[in-house]
């Protein structure tokens, strides 16, 4: 019988899924002043698991990814809320965000926003919910 | 000058696609509508590309990553469904 075996997949994801990764969380991170955000970005990482779902299965992605989609998407919710509910103990009203310049060691001036924390937030629940949607139909024989 | 050049590219890549669309539609196996989808997202790059030129902004740069990458993952998953029955394995045999 003859074996499938996809070696070229297999060696072309090794190299590709470096570079999705990596451009899914330079579009996380430009959302503030470029085009992109926290639902491109989360939709282009789950893009890169699903890659590796279908080059490789299910059971040996999760044993080199052990991620509870689930916890996962609860894990981006209390984010979301943590930073809507945290501008009340300095008596602002809710969802109100700080932002400053922070002078840090190695990378120098930044301007820092908690708004990226709130697209921290969007982006686990958008991957942690396209995950689970992906998995609990793949897994279903 | 090279307006009119890009006026023309993109009435080229629309004719080309209108061949796609055509080999889409007619095409007799399902390989070959699968092929032509993907030609489809590469012409759609080069759209992408020429309009961005066109409008002479540089928003639509990121689109053209994200089509390449859309369009590479769509077309293994066809690849696989075609070769194996299904996507998502849940353990492989080799």
């Amino acid at each position: 019988m003859r074996r499938t075996n996809n070696i070229i997949l297999e060696t072309a994801i090794k190299v590709l899924l470096f570079f999705i990764v990596l451009y899914s969380v330079y579009i996380f991170t430009a959302g503030h002043y470029y085009p992109g955000g926290g639902f491109i970005g989360g939709l282009m990482t789950a893009g890169a698991i699903v890659l590796l779902l279908i080059t490789y299965d299910i059971k040996t992605v999760e044993e080199f990814l052990p991620v509870n989609y689930r916890i996962l998407t609860a894990i981006g919710l209390l984010f979301a809320i943590g930073t809507s509910a945290g501008s009340l103990l300095f008596d602002v009203p809710f969802l109100t965000h700080a932002f400053g310049d922070v002078q840090l060691p190695i990378l120098g001036e930044l301007s820092l926003h908690t708004a990226t924390l709130f697209d921290l937030g969007v982006y686990f629940v958008v991957v942690g919910v396209t995950m689970t949607i992906i998995q609990t139909i793949g897994e279903d024989e | 000058m090279i307006e009119f050049i890009i006026r023309l590219a993109l009435l080229f890549c629309s004719i080309s696609m209108l061949g796609l669309i055509y080999r889409v539609i007619k095409g007799p196996s399902v390989a070959d509508r699968v092929i032509a989808l993907d030609a489809i997202g590469v012409n759609l790059v080069a759209i992408t590309a020429l309009i961005s030129i066109v409008l002479s902004s540089h928003a639509f740069l990121e689109i053209i990553l994200l089509i390449g990458i859309l369009a590479f993952i769509g077309t293994v998953a066809f690849a696989k469904y075609l070769e194996k029955g299904v996507i998502i394995e849940r353990e492989r045999n080799h």
